[in-house]
């Protein structure tokens, strides 16, 4: 419509569309301006100073031996058990914690999918966990879990003297659990959306066509909802890779080994005060996270592009 | 329409997902309700006693981190919600190269694993002396808030119908005009659902917290909640923390459930849109 009013003033539209391009780019920039600069620099310039401490021998302890070491922080890092057994913990409860969420969230999607009645206090209610502060929430599984004075070893069929928080597999259970707990509701309202996305025909052809429930969902609504299971495995694994408040709170101390790489350089930089070891640990971290979202990527590109290709 | 057995099946299922949400909260607030010598009983109501609280209320250093958190939370939500909006306007509504860089960009600062820049932080916030101050946490909150409120408000804009300024214009309005009278009501449920997503965020943070802090002078509730100690050193204060967790806890879940339409409509509009 535009270019047909402009039409009827000869000569003039094409530069007057470029100008008015240029402002809008222009307009663009300076109101966009603002967050990328402030977002630049929380990120980029201390994940630099970051690597640059990680090239450095720099203990509080002992500022003044600070000097230029190369990757030799990293070679320690990489060559000691604790980073390889630090790992394998945070892999272990990411792994577990969000396939479990996976299934509980699909669950609780479909249910609201389906929803006879109650709806309302259902979504209510799985928000609860979403909007409580991370910290109180593990204090309410450690209390729960306490030896001493939790309801869980006081209830019927549990020994009296159950104390799951005294080894690690019963320690990873409850951080598991905890953390289960406090993400599942996002998982289910991600998976919710995905699933409003599938429309009812299909389902109704091939109810007409004699499918089962069963095959209904494993043939039509899980390859629909491929591309938004992928984006909130995505998000959850990033997240739960990084815990950190759980661990912190449900087993104060870490003796037992059920640290993750996260509470390995809060304890290195902050406790330990060594920088210059602690920031290529931090550095690690980094690393992984982005081979983690890579992966998802490269993943999801190609699941796009199936579907592309089949539409 | 349903049958009975379809209700009843139905009814267990809300009355499980009602019981799974709610056991630690129900859990912590019966703690914080117990005198001392009832916390070891393992039940779930031993009575009502708000010993606990007059002991978090008559505490310096929880009202101290109470108004930290408050601040804090609430400055930062502030300014990521200003830088927000005005970004995701031109995001939205602007046709410009380096949409697709900015979305992607904020995506990846969105990933980003927050223990792998509080090394710097904490060295340079001691050097410049931001160590232990309101915005030696405002600042690294942008990291979370501001990717978070310019996907939020990207996808609310995008819903928003702009011609309707320009139709307001024609019958006489002031672009000021149209402005304010148009656009404002518009986009004011978008940015308020923002504001409430950012806050919960910058309210539930931990890991800065405890590693940029270390007096009642900027720290935060989640912090404090992890290094308080009762009457004496070795007592330890369960019923005090539990106290202390339900009064950081009941004002996000009231918020939480007036606004549970929006803020399931903001999470999922950030996330699936985006």
């Amino acid at each position: 419509m535009e270019a047909a009013q402009a039409g009827a003033t000869t000569a003039a539209p094409k530069k007057g569309t470029t100008d008015r391009h240029k402002a809008e780019r222009k307009l663009a920039w300076m109101l966009c301006a603002p967050a990328v600069i402030a977002m630049l620099v929380v990120t980029g310039y201390p994940i630099g100073y970051a690597f640059y401490l990680s090239l450095q021998k720099f203990d509080l302890r002992f500022p003044d031996e600070k000097e230029f070491v190369g990757l030799s922080n990293y070679a320690d890092v990489l060559s000691s058990s604790t980073w390889w057994s630090d790992v394998a913990t945070t892999v272990i409860i990411t792994v577990i914690s969000v396939s479990i969420e996976l299934v509980l969230g699909m669950i609780i999607a479909l249910v609201m999918h389906r929803a006879i009645f109650g709806r309302g206090p259902v979504r209510a209610a799985i928000l609860v966990p979403y909007g409580i502060v991370t910290v109180v929430a593990a204090f309410a599984w450690r209390y729960a879990f306490d030896p001493t004075s939790g309801f869980v070893p006081g209830l019927p069929l549990v020994p009296d003297d159950f104390a799951p928080l005294t080894d690690k597999p019963g320690s990873l259970l409850v951080i598991i659990l905890a953390e289960v707990w406090k993400t599942t509701p996002f998982m289910a309202l991600l998976l919710l959306a995905g699933l409003a996305l599938v429309p009812d025909e299909l389902h109704e052809a091939a109810k007409v066509d004699g499918a089962s429930t069963r095959q209904r969902f494993f043939r039509i609504t899980l390859p629909l909802m491929r591309p938004a299971i992928l984006v909130a495995l995505l998000f959850r694994t990033l997240d739960a890779f990084r815990i950190f408040d759980n661990i912190f709170i449900i087993q104060p101390g870490g003796a037992i080994g059920t640290e993750s790489v996260s509470i390995l350089g809060y304890n290195v930089l902050i406790n330990r005060v060594n920088l210059g070891l602690g920031s290529a640990v931090s550095i690690l971290i980094f690393l992984c996270v982005i081979l983690i979202a890579i992966f998802f990527v490269k993943v999801l590109g190609t699941s796009t592009a199936q579907q592309r290709g089949e539409a | 329409m349903h049958t009975a057995r379809e209700r009843v099946l139905w009814s267990i299922g809300i009355l499980v997902v009602l019981l799974y949400a709610l056991i630690p909260v129900v859990w912590i607030t019966s703690l914080s309700l117990k005198t001392p010598d009832q916390v070891g009983d393992k039940k779930f109501f031993s009575g009502i006693s708000f010993e606990n609280y007059e002991v978090v209320f008559s505490d310096d250093t929880f009202i101290a981190a109470l108004i930290n958190s408050l601040g804090i939370a609430a400055i930062a939500t502030l300014i990521s919600i200003v830088l927000a909006a005005m970004a995701a306007y031109a995001l939205s509504r602007l046709e410009f190269a380096g949409k697709a860089v900015i979305l992607s960009g904020a995506l990846a600062v969105a990933m980003f694993p927050p223990i792998s820049v509080v090394g710097s932080l904490f060295d340079m916030w001691r050097a410049i002396g931001l160590y232990d101050t309101w915005p030696g946490l405002i600042i690294p909150y942008m990291t979370f808030t501001l990717p978070l409120a310019i996907y939020t408000l990207s996808a609310f804009f995008r819903e928003i119908p702009w011609e309707l300024e320009q139709a307001a214009q024609v019958d006489g309005a002031t672009p000021f005009q149209a402005f304010r009278k148009i656009i404002v009501p518009l986009a004011a449920p978008g940015v308020f659902t923002a504001s409430i997503l950012v806050f919960i965020f910058a309210w539930n943070d931990f890991i800065f917290a405890n590693t940029l802090t270390s007096t009642d002078a900027a720290r935060t509730v989640p912090a404090a909640l992890a290094f308080f100690t009762g009457a004496s050193q070795f007592e330890q204060p369960i019923g005090a923390v539990s106290a202390a967790a339900v009064v950081v806890t009941v004002p996000i879940i009231i918020m939480v459930l007036i606004f549970q339409r929006r803020i399931v409509a903001g999470l999922t509009a950030g996330a699936v849109k985006g």
